[in-house]
């Protein structure tokens, strides 16, 4: 397989394991993990699609990728502190736990 | 035209003015009612007598007559008119009902003294009045027939005037219904006229439908029987009358309107109403008389004679039955009968002038007579049965006397009483008539039969001792309330309020006999329209019928004196001289022949089992059908509710349960953890991926 | 298909999965620190220099200790993990794992099923910072203005959620 495919499919299974984090971990902390995994999957898959793509010159998929960490890392820290604001509430990080927004 | 013929409705208008305004007034305003109503008929008499004294100038024939037509309203392109008439029919008739009724008048305020009622009866008595002389005035046959209803309407009302006494009810609901009968021929021949003239006035210069042009049209139809129109029309216009008046076979509830008080019995029942039939008959005369050669024909039309016949027999019947009668009003009420008979043959046999003549005369000595015996009445605390009275004549000289009066007059005791003139008139013309002379021996025998039971009845009443005694006190009953003054053991005269008309009635009963004495006949010329002679030479002709009608007159004195005055008397509850003679005869003469039986068994039986009929109609089928259709609608009713709240409702309701029932659902979906709402939308990834992979494919 | 990117490939795969399923939430970071590491090597081989080593300053140096440093400041009052009543992972994990194997099953078939015409031979781009700086600074000068104010935002925020609530004192 070519290795744009490779790293494609790499891109897809780091983002698979990231989105199991997500959906069976009950740490929100890791939750969060899990979705900054899965962002950095997206990121690979722009970089593959950059430096084997028709036009590396124009730079968008490293741009992309850039702001992408940029953008990550704010959500990130606003994120862990939403954690850290409900962990004051209900004392636990525990996801299956906080559920008092059922309908 | 003159004042008093443009204002001559004034007569009949003041009493009903009269009695509208008493039925008005309260009950304890009595004197304010009588005087109302004395005031309101002296009036109309003195009209009367204008009109009278101003038609006497007027001259004789056609020309003595006035008539004033107006139009009442149209209907299709046709007016209805009404309108009154004075002719010299008229004039006469106004002053007798005016003078007879203004008497009764004086008379009722002594008689209902004591009653409670008397406002409502002087309103009742005005109405009368007022409706009887519309019928005197009246021009058109509708008019009469609208003021002959009141009257009817009237006399129901004063008959039944002591409502609370069911005798008294009964008895005047027979009297209306019976008269009814009367009446619906009357309508029908009213209706024939009008469809065959297609004018209701007598008289409209020439127009009417009594005057020449008219009354040749009707005669030259004929219709059943070969009868000609005019013939049918009056026959049925008879049956009206012979309602009205008392005629064989609708006498039945003259007698038992006696239970009324004795004023109305003198006014209503003696004078004037029963008088109506005969007048009606004297006013369309012309009618009546009809036929095809010329106006008046030799031989008298079908008409005429069965208004003879039907007269005869009445004056017979009534006269027999009067002879086993014991109460003293149904003696006077079956004499009425009689004499009613008399005037209706006089009406076949003679003319207008022979009826109306005996119509004036009877008016004053039966009423007379009726007052009398009210006085009687009064003066023996409601004493009606001849039986327990006697010896009166010391207790009531003048009642006695004018009664003894009234009674020679009615029997027609020759020269000095007027009965006697105007009887006799009937019996010769009778005598004369060219169809048969069984009329004149059905009235000869009548006036037999009535000299005998009068004197039978004043024997009973004044003759002898008294009776009273022997009885324990009645108590009041008729015409005294609780608190009456005259509540005295003995009898007694009565007030001179009721004393004086008694005296006035008398008089006229002696000497108005003097207008129609062959010798100056001026009462038949006033009719007729011819100038009056006095001719003395007249007697001769009538000189033999005169000597015979007077022999039947002492043969009929002597028989009542011969029975009932030679022996006394004595007991109470002693059987009647004739019963002893003849029981078999004198207890179906007391039941009347035992027409009211017969009448009840077959007629009344019908009609009641006619009424349950259309009661059981009434009950069960419309009634049925009405509460069928009710159900139905119930049933709508219920199905519309069951539709409404069972479906409807209910669906609605299930509707709304299912739609919170699946947000219920739905929001267990919401369980509140965060990772199952990721997990869907990563499931909603994997379906959105998929689709566009197959779109993109094919 | 270079061994390097074999080795780096397998290390970042193992950092991944061990991140996601190891129990102390400490290990899981380190395991994670692990994977960022593969990933700015992957960066590297592909020749973007830049992402790489910005990917090892902002994540590894940035993200991961914050994550620490918010498992720790949650940490009190939970007894260490490993209690046999308190599993790591949600109690319907079954459904969540099945999810995302059926998305990476979608996804390794559209990438095994299409066949993009590729430069095999491609060069290795020569892409100088300058040149990033340069794109910042022209084409992509609105995007950066927008980080920042995004940047800011979320720095704000965070202040804000991490401060302690006030009493509301009466």
């Amino acid at each position: 397989m070519s290795p744009l495919n490779a790293y494609l499919l790499l891109s897809a299974l780091l983002f698979s394991i990231g989105l199991t984090g997500v959906l069976t971990r009950r740490n929100a902390i890791l939750v969060l993990i899990g979705i900054e995994l899965m962002l950095n999957a997206a990121n690979l898959n722009f970089i593959a699609f950059w430096r084997y793509g028709p036009n590396p010159a124009a730079l968008t998929g490293v741009m992309f990728a850039i702001f992408s960490i940029g953008i990550a890392a704010a959500e990130a820290a606003v994120g862990l502190g939403i954690i850290l604001a409900v962990y004051r509430h209900t004392k636990t990080t525990d996801l299956d736990q906080i559920n008092t927004m059922k309908g | 035209m003159d004042w008093i013929v443009q204002h001559l409705w004034l007569v009949p208008a003041l009493p009903i003015l009269a009695g509208g305004i008493i039925a008005l007034l309260k009950q304890r305003h009595r004197v304010l009612a009588a005087s109302l109503a004395i005031a309101s008929m002296f009036l109309s008499f003195l009209l009367s007598l204008g009109a009278f004294v101003h038609l006497l100038s007027l001259g004789h024939g056609d020309g003595a007559r006035m008539v004033v037509n107006f139009n009442w309203f149209q209907f299709g392109s046709e007016w209805v008119r009404l309108g009154w008439v004075l002719d010299p029919l008229t004039a006469v008739m106004l002053l007798m009902v005016t003078f007879i009724s203004l008497l009764v008048f004086i008379y009722s305020v002594g008689y209902m003294a004591e009653d409670e009622n008397s406002t409502r009866f002087f309103c009742f008595l005005a109405l009368f009045a007022g409706a009887m002389l519309g019928v005197v005035i009246a021009n058109s046959l509708l008019l009469l027939f609208m003021c002959w209803e009141v009257v009817g309407l009237t006399s129901y009302l004063l008959i039944g005037f002591w409502y609370a006494n069911p005798k008294a009810a009964a008895a005047a609901k027979k009297a209306f219904i019976v008269t009814r009968i009367g009446d619906l021929a009357f309508f029908l021949g009213m209706a024939w006229l009008y469809a065959q003239t297609g004018t209701l006035l007598f008289f409209d210069g020439g127009a009417g439908c009594l005057e020449r042009s008219a009354l040749t049209a009707l005669v030259a139809h004929t219709t059943i029987f070969g009868l000609t129109v005019s013939t049918g029309i009056g026959l049925l216009i008879f049956c009206g009358a012979a309602g009205k008046s008392g005629q064989l076979p609708l006498h039945v509830w003259l007698p038992d309107a006696m239970e009324g008080p004795t004023p109305v019995s003198a006014l209503i029942h003696a004078a004037t109403m029963v008088a109506a039939g005969v007048f009606l008959i004297a006013r369309i005369y012309p009618l009546m008389s009809a036929d095809i050669a010329s106006l008046p024909a030799l031989t008298p039309t079908v008409a005429l004679q069965v208004v003879t016949w039907v007269g005869a027999a009445t004056a017979l019947f009534g006269s027999l039955v009067a002879v086993a009668q014991f109460d003293i009003k149904r003696i006077l009420a079956y004499s009425t009968v009689s004499q009613l008979g008399y005037m209706m043959m006089g009406l076949g046999v003679g003319g207008v002038s022979v009826g109306m003549f005996h119509l004036i005369t009877h008016a004053f000595f039966k009423s007379l007579l009726f007052l009398g015996a009210g006085s009687v009445i009064h003066g023996c605390s409601g004493e009606q049965d001849i039986r327990r009275m006697g010896g009166l004549r010391k207790f009531m000289p003048i009642t006695f006397a004018t009664y003894a009066c009234g009674m020679l007059a009615l029997c027609g005791f020759p020269l000095f009483f007027s009965g006697f003139w105007s009887k006799d008139e009937i019996l010769h013309a009778a005598f004369a008539w060219s169809v048969s002379r069984t009329p004149f021996f059905m009235g000869a025998f009548g006036a037999l039969l009535t000299a005998f039971y009068m004197t039978r009845q004043l024997c009973y009443m004044f003759a002898g001792s008294s009776r009273r005694a022997q009885i324990s006190p009645m108590p009041a009953h008729g015409g005294h309330a609780a608190g009456d003054i005259c509540h005295a053991h003995s009898p007694h005269e009565s007030p001179a309020v009721m004393t004086a008309p008694l005296v006035i009635l008398a008089a006229f009963a002696v000497f108005l006999g003097l207008i129609g004495a062959p010798s100056w006949p001026w009462f038949q010329s006033f009719l007729g329209g011819e100038p009056a002679l006095l001719n003395f030479g007249a007697f001769s002709g009538v000189l033999p019928l005169m000597v015979a009608s007077s022999l039947l007159v002492f043969l009929g004195l002597g028989l009542g004196w011969l029975l009932y005055h030679r022996k006394r008397i004595e007991d109470a509850d002693a059987r009647d001289a004739l019963e002893k003679i003849q029981p078999d005869a004198f207890s179906v003469l007391g039941h009347a022949f035992y027409i009211d039986k017969l009448y009840d068994a077959t007629i009344v039986r019908f009609n009641a089992a006619l009424a349950y009929i259309c009661d059981w109609l009434d009950r069960w089928v419309w009634s049925g059908a009405v509460q069928a259709f009710s159900y139905l609608v119930l049933a709508l009713a219920w199905l519309d509710n069951f539709f409404d709240s069972k479906v409807v409702n209910a669906g609605f309701d299930a509707g709304c349960h299912t739609v919170s029932r699946g947000g219920r659902l739905l929001s267990f979906l919401q369980g509140g953890r965060v990772q199952s709402y990721l997990k869907m939308i990563g499931l909603a990834l994997i379906v959105l991926v998929m689709l566009m992979l197959w779109g993109a494919r094919a | 298909m270079t061994a390097f990117f074999l080795i780096v490939a397998a290390l970042t795969i193992a950092g991944t999965a061990a991140a996601m399923s190891l129990r102390n939430p400490i290990h899981c970071i380190l395991a994670l620190t692990l994977s960022l590491v593969g990933f700015a090597a992957l960066y590297l081989q592909l020749g973007a220099q830049f992402v790489g080593f910005t990917q090892v300053l902002v994540y590894v140096g940035a993200v991961a200790i914050l994550a620490v440093f918010a498992i720790m400041m949650t940490r009190s009052a939970n007894p260490p993990e490993g209690q046999s009543h308190q599993a790591a992972f949600s109690s319907s994990w079954l459904t969540g794992g099945a999810i995302a194997a059926v998305i990476f099953a979608v996804l390794a078939w559209c990438i095994l099923s299409k066949s993009t015409p590729m430069q095999t031979a491609i060069q290795q781009p020569d892409v100088s910072v300058n040149q990033i700086g340069d794109a910042l600074m022209h084409k992509f000068a609105l995007p950066l203005e927008i980080v920042g104010v995004l940047l800011t935002a979320a720095l704000i925020g965070a202040v804000i959620l991490a401060m302690p609530e006030r009493r509301k004192t009466l």
